[in-house]
């Protein structure tokens, strides 16, 4: 294409700060935050209250009346509800997110503790919803409505229908009961527990710890209690992907320097890992940091039907004593963090593409 | 042919002609939402939307028939005459599929899960579309603070799990506790609330989009009342991805029913069958080796949601020209020239957002 030099605009002075318009985006992104989180706290809190108050809710028949009165009393859960929801909005910003009715702990301690199991599984799932949806997704955009295309969007639209714990209970019948590969259930047997007991301030990731051991059966144990729930909840994630990957490298590989490319010898491979692949990964990136939100919900899933003692597993055991405050705790915190990976995410996006800042 | 001089010069232009192709009435087959698509789709798309259609045409007849389908009911531990099932049977002659651990019959279970199925799939999406439609056309057309305000709300709550949100809700309702119609109805709000910001964000946009319309405008100019604005000429002009959101919703709807069921916050065993539940009380049978009380319902769930989900798909894809296949004008080689059909549209639309 000639070009006419008439038509180019005058040249702008270059702005003197450079990177301006990538922090004014950060700073708006980071005070975005706060409405999100304030509308979940506060949609939590009043939902939770309309129909009662907490320890009626939890021990309601187990105590004598008196008893359940004073109790109530003492949490202040008598005095009127704008009170109690302003004081629970500033424990919230300090970091306390209430005690437990039921084994009267503080919410935080519960998430300390449980917290690493979660990021533990969240993270393996991760990793084998990439490894699967990565080169099938390839695979699947270059064979566009072949044979190959169809079998594999029909895989994913299977791996969507099919609910977590279900996928979870035929892997455990399947390599835990008949074939006898795997255990059953947990994050350890029972001898890596007491290790892992023993160790003075454990990280939580038993992976980590089992590496600091420096024990090769703790690891190997610790691997093989991980790789059926990480499969369950990575299998969903991974259906997710793959129809992510497929839609936006069509979007690419019909793109003109991808022809251009081609016209020039460039083979097919290079063309479909770098060319069509890389550009694609932006709106990729951004979808998948929304589907963490889809990941945290599959792990309380997950964790229940393996016993993997995370939050998701708390959540359910304090749903079932109808722990209230524990069940607020664990919900807003979960919101919290939600709100923080989306954040984070559109951050690694607008570095990645300075189309997305504004 | 020469430039007249003056505008009298012109020819005046003949509507007569015009007369000579009257507009043909669409047929209704083109105009019913699914059928529609499943007229004008072809090859592997037809296929997906046939099975689809298939399944969910089974799984809704054996949900109205579950009474004269399922041998025993849903909470039945022995026939007519006394004879008890036992518990975790496998297959036999009495249970086609086995029992429970608490001696149900897992066939009958599964036959009228069907039906609870199908009650709080309709009951959820009724209600969101009722409440996401009336707050889409009300945020999308007046604007202002409230507009901002929902749209925060909205995104607000769609940011977050939906099963968890669905946990507190149902807490709210019923307090963990469940009846038959308690139960299922509070499921379905629960679902409702999760549900209404996907079709409030939708409604919202469309409506935007619409109110700048002319049409409206001179809707506005010769004095039609706002609300017949609104239901007639903004909200018929809106609906016309529902169809799409509606299916997908529909099998979101079923596994966050299962999911909360699996949690045990779902319908108890006694009240109403429902599959998540099943599932829940199987874990244990697992371990030791009882495989049908958990595939069963489990199965049950894929198949149906796979269905939903078949159905929105190809919705999606014939909505969208560039996804769509198209028929080859008498050609025999269809998928072939509807991917070359698609491409050239691909670079048609690339060009035009290169512009």
């Amino acid at each position: 294409m000639a070009v006419d030099g008439a038509v180019l605009a005058p040249v702008q002075p270059r702005s003197r700060s450079k990177g301006g318009g990538l922090w004014r985006y950060i700073l708006i992104r980071l005070l975005l935050i706060i409405p999100t989180v304030f509308i979940l706290v506060t949609t939590v809190f009043f939902l939770m209250r309309i129909t009662g108050d907490p320890i009626t809710a939890a021990l309601g028949g187990r105590l004598p009346p008196e008893q359940l009165a004073q109790r109530i009393h003492e949490a202040g859960y008598d005095r009127p509800l704008i009170v109690q929801y302003l004081e629970y909005l500033g424990n919230v910003f300090r970091g306390d997110f209430g005690t437990t009715v039921t084994d009267r702990r503080p919410v935080t301690e519960i998430l300390l503790q449980y917290g690493s199991a979660t990021l533990e599984l969240s993270i393996y799932a991760l990793i084998v919803a990439l490894v699967i949806s990565i080169p099938l997704g390839l695979i699947a955009a270059y064979r566009r409505d072949r044979w190959q295309d169809a079998s594999l969007r029909v895989m994913a639209i299977l791996a969507y229908a099919t609910p977590i714990f279900f996928a979870g209970l035929l892997l455990k019948l399947i390599f835990s009961v008949w074939l006898d590969w795997l255990p059953v259930s947990g994050r350890g047997s029972t001898r890596t527990e007491l290790l892992m007991g023993g160790i003075d301030t454990p990280t939580g990731i038993y992976l980590l710890d089992a590496i600091r051991l420096g024990n090769g059966a703790a690891i190997a144990d610790v691997l093989q209690h991980a790789i059926l729930p990480a499969v369950a909840l990575g299998l969903l994630t991974a259906g997710v992907f793959l129809r992510l990957i497929r839609t936006n490298v069509i979007g690419t590989l019909g793109q003109q320097y991808v022809t251009s490319g081609r016209s020039r010898g460039v083979s097919e491979y290079r063309l479909v890992t770098k060319h069509a692949y890389r550009p694609a990964l932006i709106p990729i990136i951004t979808v998948m940091g929304m589907q963490i939100a889809m990941l945290l919900a599959g792990a309380v899933l997950t964790e229940s039907t393996f016993e993997w003692k995370g939050i998701g597993f708390m959540l359910a055991d304090y749903l079932k004593s109808r722990d209230f405050v524990a069940v607020q705790g664990i919900v807003v915190m979960i919101a919290v963090v939600v709100a923080v990976t989306n954040f984070l995410v559109d951050i690694i996006a607008a570095f990645i593409d300075p189309r997305v800042r504004y | 042919m020469s430039i007249p001089d003056s505008y009298d010069e012109m020819p005046t232009p003949q509507t007569s002609v015009l007369a000579a192709t009257p507009v043909r009435r669409k047929r209704w087959t083109e105009r019913v939402p699914v059928i529609k698509e499943l007229r004008q789709s072809v090859g592997l798309q037809r296929g997906m939307l046939i099975t689809g259609l298939v399944i969910t045409l089974l799984f809704v007849v054996i949900a109205v028939f579950a009474p004269l389908i399922a041998p025993y009911t849903w909470a039945q531990q022995q026939t007519a005459d006394g004879h008890s099932f036992g518990t975790q049977q496998a297959p036999n002659a009495l249970n086609l599929l086995g029992t429970t651990v608490s001696g149900f019959d897992v066939f009958s279970r599964v036959i009228w899960g069907a039906q609870t199925a199908l009650l709080v799939i309709i009951a959820a999406i009724v209600c969101s579309i009722f409440i996401g439609i009336a707050l889409g056309l009300i945020s999308g057309y007046f604007g202002g603070w409230l507009d901002r305000l929902l749209v925060v709300v909205a995104d607000a709550i769609y940011a977050f799990p939906s099963l968890l949100l669905a946990i507190v809700m149902s807490i709210v309702i019923s307090r963990g506790q469940s009846t038959l119609g308690g139960g299922i109805m509070a499921t379905a709000i629960a679902i409702t609330v999760v549900f209404v910001p996907q079709y409030f964000r939708v409604i919202r946009s469309e409506v935007v989009r619409v109110r700048a319309e002319p049409f409206v405008d001179s809707a506005k100019v010769i004095g039609v009342p706002t609300t017949r604005i609104l239901l007639r000429h903004v909200l018929r002009n809106s609906t016309r991805s529902l169809p799409v959101i509606i299916t997908l919703n529909a099998s979101e709807a079923l596994l966050t029913l299962a999911g909360l069921g699996f949690l045990g916050f779902g319908i108890e065993a006694t009240a109403a069958a429902e599959w998540g539940y099943d599932l829940n009380r199987a874990v244990g049978d697992v371990t030791s080796g009882i495989w049908w009380t958990s595939v069963f319902p489990g199965v049950a769930i894929v198949l149906v949601v796979l269905g939903v989900t078949l159905v929105g798909e190809s919705l999606n894809d014939l909505a969208d020209p560039r996804l769509r296949l198209r028929r080859r004008a008498g050609g025999r080689k269809k998928i072939a020239a509807a991917t070359e059909g698609a491409k050239a549209c691909d670079a048609l639309s690339d060009r035009r957002e290169s512009k």
